[in-house]
């Protein structure tokens, strides 16, 4: 086997594993254990008090809900912009792909003033939607259309390389056995580039639990109305009310590597019916 | 290859949608496009310039605890992306150039810190080392501060950042293959000069769009960072955090300001990313142009 070969005759192997593993032990082992450790020392009452509280339950449903509404949206659009990158051709094609990534570099406090902003009764969009009844900033609303800001890159740069790599013949075989367009849409690209959508789908979702720069910008973090989990582990923070932010952030960790275990299983089920 | 595009241009394939669905297709993604992402960015400058350069340049250069916060970003950044970047280079070799028990398990926890809340890893580290935390009454007596100070907002940023260049690294050195360090060390290369003369060289551009990358992460971070730092103006407040606070002070301009400042950062981000993945399609052409004109004569 050429790996052991590398073992044997490549430096460096203790050295960098073993900086790798103090590394991540000393910045992300020790306060992660740490935050786990506090909430060990919780009696089982007050730790089903901190979590279960009616303000506690109404942010963790947001928190889920609009994760989940974001996740779909941005499967849709997704699919469509990815699908348009990959197969036409039309001007400033390279600035918009470009311009897909900058959910991933503009600070996420940037993309909450700026949507906050826009959906305000006097901002660019308000002023056409607010009069509408469609309130943007300060809502439920406003939430799911800054996580879908924030995840919108996860599914267009999964699908892309799948779409780049899918085998055009099946489409003009499918074209020859009489399918027309949409049928060979949904029945043969739609299957090959399902695992793809369904890793893009939870990567977006997964983001946007945790997510909270953005959200607190948008939302007015009104307890029971707009207020996601993180915000709340801020505000009992700020009430010096350590413990119950412990074990509401203690939540908020399992429901994400919950979903992290859901998405592996997922992902290899997927490949196994589809890849 | 030219044939091709002829046949092309003759018969529409069966495989090519109609124009109509195309046309269509294409304005339905520049609209969601531009409603999702190049209007929020436009109205970004906009709206610093709301009010003129003049008032945009007071904001910016004016105001003493923007300036702070500018410094103190400036100060983070650096540190917490040095730190990380070691980290990914030693990760990226240890995972890409050998095989050992727990391989798998380690690249899944390197991703780890990416769906943990940043408001849940302030939070750990104020467990850890806040007054009523672990360390906090050795801290104390040794008159030690991390949270609510910089060594914090270091240790905040580094953890939330700290995936970005071994996620760049690692995927890239496992593409090149180990054969030319193979070859430099039985020509009798040392451990450094291999690494110097051949890894460096072939991961540089990689090496610099995940330094690129990481240093907006951490320039930009938000929750953690806002957890411990506890938010005092002129003393622990960054860029992002900055921003916050000017908001709740219904300064927009103020922070329409600094927020146009880290909208550049995230551009030159992009531009810097673009660049490099010209430059390497370019390379590989190259390469595969000299390979099959070498194989010819």
């Amino acid at each position: 086997m050429t790996t052991d070969v590398n073992r044997r005759v490549l430096p460096g192997f203790s050295l960098s594993l073993g900086y790798t593993l103090l590394y991540m032990s000393l910045l992300v082992a020790i306060p992660l254990a740490a935050g786990f450790l506090k909430a060990s020392h919780l009696s089982f009452s007050e730790f089903w008090a901190a979590i279960a509280s009616e303000r506690a339950l109404a942010a963790y449903r947001l928190t889920v809900g609009a994760s989940l509404a974001s996740a779909v949206i941005n499967v849709g659009i997704g699919v469509l912009v990815a699908w348009v990158l990959v197969r036409y051709e039309f001007p400033l094609k390279g600035l918009l792909d470009s311009l897909v990534d900058l959910p991933f570099a503009l600070p996420t406090a940037v993309a909450g003033l700026v949507y906050s902003d826009l959906f305000v009764a006097r901002g660019w969009y308000g002023r056409f939607l607010v009069p509408l009844g469609i309130q943007g900033a300060y809502s439920r609303l406003g939430i799911v259309l800054v996580l879908v800001f924030i995840g919108f890159p996860f599914v267009v740069r999964t699908l892309q390389p799948v779409l780049e790599g899918l085998d055009k013949d099946v489409e003009e075989a499918a074209a020859c056995l009489g399918a027309n367009r949409l049928q060979t849409a949904l029945r043969v690209i739609f299957p090959s580039i399902l695992p793809a959508v369904v890793t893009g789908f939870a990567l977006a979702f997964a983001r946007s639990l945790g997510e909270y720069g953005s959200v607190v910008f948008i939302s007015g973090n009104m307890p029971f109305k707009t207020e996601i989990a993180p915000v709340l582990v801020v505000a009992r923070l700020e009430e010096f009310a350590y413990t119950e932010a412990t074990a509401i952030a203690v939540v908020i960790l399992a429901i994400s590597f919950v979903t992290l275990i859901l998405i592996n299983l997922l992902e290899r089920w997927s490949m196994r019916h589809h890849g | 290859m030219a044939e091709s595009t002829k046949e092309q241009a003759i018969r529409p394939r069966a495989q090519d949608d109609p124009p109509a669905v195309r046309v269509a297709l294409i304005l339905a993604a520049v609209l969601i496009m531009g409603f999702f992402v190049v209007v929020p960015l436009v109205n970004v400058f906009v709206q610093a310039f709301a009010q003129g350069v003049r008032v945009y340049w007071d904001n910016l250069f004016h105001d003493p605890d923007t300036l702070h916060s500018v410094k103190l970003t400036l100060m983070v950044a650096p540190v917490a992306v040095g730190l990380n970047l070691v980290f990914g280079i030693a990760a990226a070799w240890a995972i890409a150039r050998f095989r050992f028990p727990g391989r798998t398990l380690l690249t899944a926890l390197i991703d780890l810190p990416f769906t943990v809340s940043p408001v849940v890893v302030g939070l750990f580290l104020l467990l850890l080392f806040g007054l009523q935390g672990t360390f906090g009454p050795w801290l104390r007596a040794h008159d030690l501060k991390i949270v609510f100070a910089y060594p914090g907002l270091v240790i905040a940023t580094a953890f939330v950042t700290f995936p970005v260049v071994a996620r760049e690294l690692t995927p890239l050195m496992e593409a090149l293959g180990a054969e030319e360090e193979v070859a430099a060390v039985s020509l009798g290369a040392r451990g450094w000069q291999v690494f110097r003369l051949i890894t460096l060289p072939n991961i540089k551009w990689g090496l610099l769009y995940g330094v690129i990358l990481c240093n907006a992460r951490a320039m930009g971070e938000f929750g953690a960072v806002y957890v411990v730092s506890g938010h005092i103006a002129g003393k622990t407040d960054t860029m992002p955090l900055r921003v916050e606070k000017l908001f709740q002070e219904y300064n927009l301009p103020g922070a329409f300001a600094v927020a146009s400042v880290l909208a550049m950062l995230a551009l030159v981000t992009l531009f810097v990313k673009t660049a490099l993945e010209w430059k390497t399609r370019r390379d590989l052409a190259e390469a595969h142009r000299l390979q099959t004109e070498g194989a010819q004569p």
